[in-house]
């Protein structure tokens, strides 16, 4: 290749690296979409574990057990035992376990660790039939009465955004970050051989 | 005592799983066909051609298929050669074959809304997974959006909170990218013992797309970046659940994409239509489908699916939480459980390697339970987080065999044996610890050719 050749190929190069920063665009933003309106961000709940977030309201147990008879029944039982739903209270006891016939009973009250969620969770995607479609108030008070039918708030409870963030719910601690990659002995040496189970059912 | 709930369910699914087997064992265009292996197909021919003549040799009208098959059945003539087919027409979407009947399979589930369906893996080839048959999971049915009035907001700790038409978000710069998407449960019946029969319910919640659309940094940026604190995004679906999970930051602005494309055109309504998350190699479910909202945080929101769901219980009571990567995996899809190899011979054997950690580096086959392994050859471009076909030729000699595929990825992690995964991790209960099998699978072939799933370690 000559020499005139290669500085040619050598303009061409950089011509195209300067082609390709003029392609890569304006620098952002691009100036799409627009700001949202304080109406707009208010239709939207997400409370965070600590409680920023919960809105304004309030809810007594007993104004929670009304609101549980007439939404939550049919699923969830007239005991919150479960049935197309998940059942809400007991299992306290039962995380602990190897025996392979039996499973650990998860609850709200065993299981979750943060009442907010729980308000969360209802007031998103609860009823089955009309999700979203409870007042603040509403959720509130059918988490006090969850809450109290699980024996982590007492009977005469009203919970608010202050009063729900500061329960502390029995499974709090429960939790361990994810410990994968997981280190498993060489291939070489797992038991590989000699041992099969039964099939599936017949 | 076995959970009753968790009892009913397995029986309700196996007693469907064994309906669609009854079905396709009738027919002879089914990998499952198995009216005695190959001397009674051959009889079947025969028999038919004797008695009806050559045209009536078609697979015979299998009862249930037609009410499910979505193409158009149209007549068949004795030789397409001889006459006219039929008109293409001014403006059409097109159907697969009439003679073509693969279908996603639903999990028995109490609401058919929660509820999820699986791939055919049985009848996939190559790596791609047609949009009709990738795997469905939704908590609240399938939304139906009117793209025209979807908005995505964004706010929390960002600069500038905005709110993005459909229209906008098309108008970004765009990316395409081929990933696997794979439920965490995927497996969740095979930690005990082998409960299904077929790899489309033992493995079939996963599933390979192309993806289009704007990388979520680009948006982020969009918005002037984050401020003060922000390591949590986040995402909410706009349908009847309003999924929501929270997503690191970091993974964030890695390589999440916010996708409106799918396989070439509009993603599906199951999957999200107009607009999912990609979080690639991350859990099926952080994939928030139908996302209308994003919000920074400086912690994660501690959702109900990231707490009470999609954690998994130790013997000893804690629960791995935010445990996100889908680990390197691999099954043989062909030939899988309730196949019936056609006499000995040759056999190709060829299934997928996945991993969410990046490439598939090898695969290993053994057709003898574990105790020799070959080399598979993978089908190229094997790509980051995305399905890698593997194939590797076997001669059998007709005695009982262990078909397993083990795969290693770009970081070399090697795919477990399901012993070691329950000895690390061990088991609490039938339900405890459900996510994130990802074990070797075995498949004992018969003398008589009859494929069943079977677990050897």
């Amino acid at each position: 290749m000559s020499t005139t050749t290669e500085r040619l190929l050598v303009s061409i190069g950089l011509a195209a690296a300067s082609l390709g920063a003029c392609a890569a665009g304006p620098a952002q933003p691009y100036g799409f979409g627009s700001t949202p309106t304080e109406a707009e961000l208010a239709q939207f709940v997400s409370p965070l574990p600590d409680g920023r977030g919960l809105p304004a309201g309030s809810g007594s147990v007993s104004q929670g057990k009304e609101v549980y008879e007439q939404q939550c029944v049919p699923c969830h039982g007239a005991n919150l035992q479960g049935g197309i739903g998940d059942k809400l209270v007991g299992g306290r006891g039962t995380l602990v376990n190897s025996d392979p016939t039996k499973g650990p009973v998860k609850t709200v009250e065993s299981y979750w660790p943060w009442a907010t969620t729980l308000f969360d969770y209802v007031k998103r995607s609860m009823p089955l039939t009309a999700p979203g479609s409870l007042t603040n108030d509403q959720v509130y008070a059918v988490s006090a009465y969850i809450l109290a039918q699980a024996k982590i708030v007492p009977e005469d409870a009203t919970l608010d955004a202050k009063s729900l963030a500061q329960v502390r719910m029995p499974n709090r601690d429960g939790f361990i970050p994810d410990p994968r990659p997981e280190k498993f002995p060489p291939a070489s040496s797992s038991p590989h051989a000699d041992k099969r189970m039964a099939t599936a059912s017949k | 005592m076995a959970d009753p709930k968790q009892r009913t369910t397995t029986d309700e699914l196996l007693a469907r799983e064994d309906q669609f087997l009854a079905v396709q064992r009738r027919d002879p265009a089914s990998p499952y066909y198995a009216e005695g292996g190959i001397h009674a197909r051959r009889r079947f021919m025969l028999g038919s051609m004797a008695a009806l003549g050559a045209a009536a040799a078609l697979p015979p009208r299998i009862s249930g298929a037609a009410e499910t098959a979505p193409a158009p059945e149209r007549e068949v003539p004795a030789d397409a050669s001889k006459v006219q087919g039929y008109p293409l027409e001014d403006a059409s979407y097109g159907s697969r074959s009439q003679f073509e009947k693969e279908m996603r399979a639903r999990f028995k589930t109490a609401t058919p809304q929660s509820s999820w369906t699986m791939t055919p893996l049985e009848s996939g080839m190559g790596i791609i997974t047609p949009s009709g048959l990738h795997f469905e999971r939704s908590h609240a049915g399938t939304a139906v959006i009117d793209p025209s009035r979807h908005s995505l907001f964004v706010h929390g700790l960002v600069k500038s909170p905005k709110k993005f038409s459909m229209r906008d978000l098309r108008r970004f710069p765009s990316v395409s990218r081929i990933h696997f998407i794979e439920c965490s449960g995927n497996g969740l019946t095979e930690w005990t013992k082998p409960t299904m029969k077929t790899v489309q319910m033992t493995h079939g919640l996963t599933s390979t797309s192309e993806w289009t659309g704007v990388p979520l940094s680009t948006i982020l940026e969009e918005c002037g970046g984050t401020r003060g604190g922000a390591k949590w995004l986040l995402f909410e679906g706009g349908d009847g659940a309003a999924m929501t999970r929270s997503i690191p930051l970091a993974k964030a602005m890695k390589d999440c994409m916010l996708a409106y494309g799918q396989n070439g055109e509009a993603i599906r309504p199951e999957q999200g239509y107009p607009l999912r998350l990609l979080v690639p190699g991350y859990e099926g479910n952080m994939h928030i489908k139908w996302v209308r909202r994003i919000e920074v945080a400086d912690m994660p929101f501690m959702t109900r699916e990231e707490t009470s769901k999609y954690t998994d219980i130790r013997p000893d009571g804690k629960a791995v939480q935010f445990s996100f990567e889908m680990e390197a995996k691999s099954v043989i899809t062909s030939p899988s459980g309730e196949m019936r190899l056609d006499g000995p011979g040759f056999h190709e054997i060829t299934g997928l390697a996945w991993s969410g950690r990046g490439a598939i580096r090898s695969v290993e086959v053994s057709t003898d339970g574990g105790a020799t392994w070959r080399r598979a050859a993978l089908q190229g471009p094997v790509l980051p987080v995305c399905h890698t076909r593997f194939r590797i030729p076997w001669r059998w000699d007709g005695r009982e065999a262990i078909l397993q595929s083990r795969c290693v990825d770009e970081t070399g992690y090697v795919q477990p044996t399901l012993g070691q995964l329950v000895a690390l991790r061990g088991t609490n209960g039938p339900l405890g610890s459900i996510y994130h099998l990802n074990a070797i699978q075995s498949w004992l072939v018969a003398d008589d050719g009859k494929v069943s799933n079977v677990h050897h370690y």
